[in-house]
This record gives C-alpha cells, structure tokens and sequence, in this order.
C-alpha cells in the first residue's frame, strides 16, 4: 500500500496530529523518540504514517538517544525530527549543541506542559521558551517557533524543516499543550505548493579536496555531503577547522563559534515571522505568543471596542526574535505588555530593545491565561498612563 | 650488505589522514594497533570505502575515526551507537562501525548499548576496553577491576566491574568476541567476519593504557602489558561449556586466565524498520 505523503484538503484535526502531516508533508522521513505527553500523539501518528510513506519511525531508549539518532540520520540525508516535553527536552540539551556544532539540520518539537521538572504533564506552559534559546552550553544560535494553532502545528512544522536545512542548524518548534491538543480546522494546501528550501550541497564531485567547513557564500552557510557519498567528510563536536579536523587554538575557536552565532543573525530576516494585529496607530502593544496569544487577541479586540488604542504583535519566530520590529514598534508604543504562560521570560527579550515600560501579565502553567487578565492590563494602564506600566501582574 | 626497501606507499595510506598525524595517544598505548587493525580489515573487505562509515563518542578511543580516511562521526560520549543507528537505518546500504571506549560505550553510554544489542540493530561495535578513562586521567570506569587503583579510587576501586560480554551475550547480541592487543590477526579476522555478519556485533579488545591503568596498578609500561596478555590469554571455544560466563571478568593485577575468543555466534532477527512501501 502506498500511502499518501500530502493529505491534501481541508481537514478537522488535533494539533499534534497537524504536525506530524507538517512533518511528512516537509519529506521528514525519520522520526526518533521516546513517548511523553503532550508530545506523544505526534509519534503515534509518525509512526503510522511514516511506514505508509516510506519513512523510518522508531522509538529509542531515551529521548537523548532519540535526538542523538535524529542527528545521525540527517547527516545520512533524511529529513529527520523528534518530539518531546519539558523533561525530554532537557535530556537532549548536550547534543542540540552537537547538532549546532556540526551544522546537522533537525528539528526538535517541544510541546510544552506545566513545568520545571515532571510538573504538569497534561496541562500546559510556555517556560521552555529561554531553555530553547540556551539549553545547550556554549554560544549558539538557533531558530524556534511557536505555533497558535493546529494550522500552525502544520505550517510552523514545514518551514522549521526548511530553516533547518538552508542554514544547517537546529530548529524547534515550541508548541503548548493546549495547541498539541486542539482540534481545529487545517487546510493542507496540494503537494506542489509547499514550500520546500534546500539543504546546500557540495557543488563538485567527492575526490581530493573537499572541505567540509570552508565558506564559499555570504550567507556563512558551507554545503553540506552526507555518509555514503564519498566526500570522506570527519565531523566533530570538537573545535574544527575547515577540513572538519580538530584544532585546539584559540583563534580556530573564535572564528567557528562567531560564524556559527553570525551565520543565524546574518540569516535572521529569512527566519524571522510575526503577525501584527491592530498595530497601526497602537500605543498599547501587547506581545504574546503561542496559545497565550490566542487571548491575548482576544484582550485586544476587547480593548479596541473600549476605544483604547491596543494592538498585538504576535511573536512567531521566538529565535530570531524580531528585535527590529519591537524597536520601530517602540517608537510608537507609550508601554509594552508581555503576555506569556512563565513567570516573566520573553519579557526580557523585549526589555531589551525598548525604554517604555514593559508590563508582564504572567502564570506558571497548567491554565491558559484568558482574555480578562490581560484586558485588565491594557485598561489599566489606558487609565493610569504609562506611570503604571513596568508592573508584574499574575494572571493566575 | 644488504638495501634497505623504502616503500614509497603503504597500502594503508589511503585509509589513514595522514595530515593529521601524529596521533595524540602515549607512547604503549593500545588503541593504534587495533586501528590499524580496523583499517586492514577494510582494505581486506571488498566493501568500497565510501560504503564504511566510522562513529565515535568521546574518550581517547574515540579519537580514532578522527584519523581514518572514511565518512567519520565524532559524536557526544557515550552516544555514538544512537548516531550510528540514525545513519543505518537511512542509508542500509553503508557498514556502519562504531569505535569507542569502555566507559564511553558502557557507561555513559551503557543504556544506548545494550537497547542497541536487544534491538540486534546492524552495526558493528569495536570496544576498546583499557579499565579506565584514559582521556580524563585515568579514573576509575565501569570495567576497572575491584580494587584496582585510579586517580579516583586512590584507595581500591569498591565497584565490581562490567564482565562485557557476558552483558553483551545477555542482552542480545549476535556476534561477541574479545581480544587482547596481542592478538592482530584474530581482531583483524573478527573484524571483517562482523562487517558480513548481519545484526548487531560487538568485538571487544583488551589494550594498554600504561598512564591511566598500568602505572597505578603496577603494570610497568604497555610491554608488560602485552607480557601479561601473553602469558595469561587462554583461547576458548565454547562458552559456557568449557568456562562459566563469571569467568570471562578480567582482573590483570591476579594471577588467572584472560579468557579470549568468540564467545556468541547466532542468528537472531536484524532489526529492520517497518516499510509498507518498496521504495519512499
Ligand atoms: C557528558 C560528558 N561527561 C564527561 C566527559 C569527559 N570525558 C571525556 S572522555 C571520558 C571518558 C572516556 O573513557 P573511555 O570511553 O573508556 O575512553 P578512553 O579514553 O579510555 O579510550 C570522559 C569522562 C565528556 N566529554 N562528556
Ligand atoms: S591515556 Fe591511555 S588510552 Fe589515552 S592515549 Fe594515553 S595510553 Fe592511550
Ligand atoms: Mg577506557
């Protein structure tokens, strides 16, 4: 039996389930992990899926294997992803830094629950979302996503596939709980109209000379030749220089790390996405994300039928963040609320480009926060005026 | 008076990157004879090179795919048989070998081992075993024999050791065997007699770390080291008709036998993902 790779149609579907197709769709042909919720109906769907598509699924020891795995297998060529929580995320923090080390493409689902440690394991959170950018040791940079909704789980899936291969680096998509769980419409657009970027590969044939590493491009990024082809490639989590050989000095040190941190910011506006809404004449920008913005939305259009001037920039990408577009943002803005379900994370990253007051309307985790704790926020700092902003307030 | 030969090619260069030696192991180290070891038997394979691929964690012995002229993975410690695995199981086609140390493939990594040998998952798995972390300074490692010394058992190792094949045996592997330093030929055979055996096959080989292990534990330098291999290597057929499976544990500060040979050789099912369709 042959199955389909692109359920093309319109389809009424649970978020995890969206994102397996996201992935299958994308040409992910290998899938390791280890069972956990939120995450797991994504691998029991791969698991039925993959087979019909020609694709490898299987379920490893442990989620460190599973990323371990995942990596492998790109480097063989596939398109390869993994899924997990909060507490597989953190196990498979030290070879995310290999993958970025060796610019092996993958993609890491997290779909977050109520955390640190087992936490909430049915209920969601968004506290992964600082570990995503900083899990792993050392100086790296990443891409993460966060997806509002099924459709997203879909489209977030494909175009962390695509980053991860054009730029040869590790991609999250930073899912919640309450999206990996949502049932909602999803259309899945024909097989010819998805979007598809290409991993670069070496422009001559293997023989003497190949260096793995060498830049031959502006965008820092070096073609990549997997196992098998005869390129006699070495990879290593070492310091390496461009032939791929270790090389314990200082400046080989500084050049790779630079280039592997410049090489995302260079790349920074092919990955960056964000949606605005009601942003135009906004002097109360709330910034939220995930399912958290899902109210935030809410919150807005609410405060828009009060008359206050209120608008969302709905975070996207979470790395890259859209710094530019938070600072041309604060030209505008007399205050920022950051709208996020942690006690105070992107909020940071916010912090950091503007000089207005920046609210945060926090929760731990294990509800999403609704639209009133946020609108509270907007009136109150409507009425009060910016001298009120710069205040925490908890949703919970 | 006889012309020295100069050979302008060994037949090994092309396997070997020779712009990056030296190597970095000690003078006495075991881990370049079975390196070379692991590069004849490619050459004696028929399999073409660009069908070898080589994995490694982290740890002295795994710097060896570092050095080998072939599709290498020098991946974190204790996870080369993780990637490996992620390698084979895209591209069947390629003879995967994973090249590591004890403590890389039984400690830290002890879990991916024996899931790997259950799953009978096609790789072939050279294990360096030198009773220690001989990268880190000779501490003490899952296969450092009770009492033995180390920089972190200054006072006698309190553990009891890993016996690996036994545990190999155990957890499902289709091909065990075990070796010394002294015994090229018969690691060099076992080697190319595991790249036509199909399953998940483990070749252990016993080497000097004359820094980390012998210094502390009286053993002079790696030649003593091979004397000890010497004197005390008994070969063994059958396992465990003609000794216990407790006595393959390796102890080399006490007077008994080194117990070497090929212990498992079956047939189990290889490990093959589920495909509904002939061709993705
Ligand atoms: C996660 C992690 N923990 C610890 C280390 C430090 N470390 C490097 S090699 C090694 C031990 C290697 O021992 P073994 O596998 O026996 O190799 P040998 O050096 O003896 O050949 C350790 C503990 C590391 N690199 N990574
Ligand atoms: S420390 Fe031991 S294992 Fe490492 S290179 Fe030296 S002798 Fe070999
Ligand atoms: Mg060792």
């Amino acid at each position: 039996m042959k199955g389909r790779g692109v359920l093309t149609g319109v389809h009424f579907m649970h978020g995890d389930h969206a994102c397996a197709e996201g992935a299958i769709a994308a040409g992910c042909r290998f899938f390791a992990g280890y069972p956990i919720t939120p995450s797991t109906e994504i691998a029991e769907r791969l698991a039925q899926r993959l087979p019909e598509v020609g694709g490898v699924f299987i379920q490893m020891e442990d989620e460190i294997a599973s990323i371990v795995a995942v990596i492998g297998a790109s480097a063989a060529g596939a398109r390869a992803m993994t899924a997990t929580s909060g507490p597989g995320f953190s196990l498979m923090m030290e070879s995310i830094g290999l993958a970025a080390m060796m610019e092996i493409p993958c993609v890491i689902v997290d779909v977050q629950r109520g955390s640190p440690s087992t936490g909430l394991p049915t209920l969601p959170g968004q506290a992964d979302v600082m570990q995503a950018r900083w899990g792993s040791h050392g100086d790296y940079e990443i891409a993460a996503y966060a997806p509002w909704s099924p459709q997203e789980m879909f489209d977030l899936t494909i175009l962390a596939f695509n980053v991860a291969d054009r730029f040869r680096i590790p991609v999250m998509v930073m899912a919640d709980e309450v999206v990996g769980h949502m049932v909602e419409r999803v259309v899945i657009p024909p097989e010819d109209q998805i979007p598809r970027w290409e991993r670069k590969r070496p422009r001559y044939p293997a023989g003497d000379g190949f260096r793995p590493f060498a830049i031959e491009d502006e965008d820092l990024v070096p073609p990549m030749a997997h196992a098998g082809e005869g390129y006699r490639v070495h990879f290593t989590g070492l310091t390496h220089d461009e032939r791929g050989y270790p090389d314990m000095s200082a400046e080989t040190h500084h050049r790779l790390v630079s280039r592997l941190v410049e090489k995302v910011r260079r790349n920074a506006s092919q990955m960056i996405r964000y949606d605005a809404y009601a942003l135009d004449d906004a002097k109360i920008v709330v910034i939220s994300y995930g399912c958290t913005a899902r109210s935030a939305r809410r919150a807005v259009a609410d405060a828009r039928r009060m008359g206050i001037p209120a608008g969302l920039l709905r975070l996207i990408s979470l790395w890259p963040f859209p710094a530019d577009v938070v600072r041309e943002l604060a030209r505008q803005a007399e205050v920022f609320i950051v709208a996020e379900m942690n006690l105070g994370q992107m909020i940071c990253e916010v912090e950091r480009y503007v000089s207005q007051p920046v609210k945060g309307v926090f929760h731990a985790g294990g509800a999403m926060i609704p639209p009133d704790p946020i609108l509270q926020a907007i009136r109150e700092v409507a009425f009060h005026g910016s001298r009120a902003g710069g205040g925490k307030t908890s949703a919970g | 008076m006889a012309h020295a030969l100069v050979a302008e090619k060994h037949p090994l260069d092309d396997l070997i990157r020779r712009d990056r030696m030296p190597h970095i192991w000690c003078p006495g180290c075991g881990i370049g004879i079975v390196m070379r070891c692991y590069a004849q038997a490619i050459l004696e394979s028929g399999i073409p090179v660009e069908r070898h691929v080589v994995v490694s964690g982290i740890g002295c012995t795994a710097r060896v795919p570092g050095y080998m002229n072939l599709d290498s993975y020098h991946a974190t410690h204790g996870r080369p048989i993780p990637f490996a695995i992620g390698i084979k199981l895209v591209k069947p086609e390629l003879t995967v070998t994973v090249f590591s140390g004890d403590g890389d493939l039984a400690a830290i990594g002890g879990n991916h081992l024996i899931h790997a040998a259950r799953r009978n998952v096609d790789i072939k798995v050279i294990c360096i075993n030198n009773f220690n972390y001989g990268m880190t300074g000779g501490q003490v490692g899952p296969t450092t024999p009770l009492g033995a010394r180390t920089t972190t058992t200054p006072y006698g190792n309190p553990e009891h050791p890993f016996n690996l094949p036994y545990l190999l045996a155990a957890a499902g592997a289709v091909f065990v065997s075990r070796w010394t330093t002294l015994h090229v030929r018969q690691i060099k055979q076992d080697i190319l007699y595991s790249f036509r055996k199909p399953g998940f096959t483990f070749i252990e080989v016993l080497a000097p770390c004359p820094v980390g292990f012998g210094r502390p534990n009286d053993i002079e330098d790696g030649v003593e080291e091979m004397r000890i291999y010497r004197r005390r290597s008994q070969l063994v057929y059958r396992v465990p008709e003609e000794v216990p499976w407790e006595a393959l544990e390796v102890d080399l500060r006490e007077e008994r036998p080194i117990y070497v040979g090929r212990f498992v050789d079956r047939e189990r099912e290889v490990f093959q993902p589920i495909r509904l369709t002939s061709k993705g």
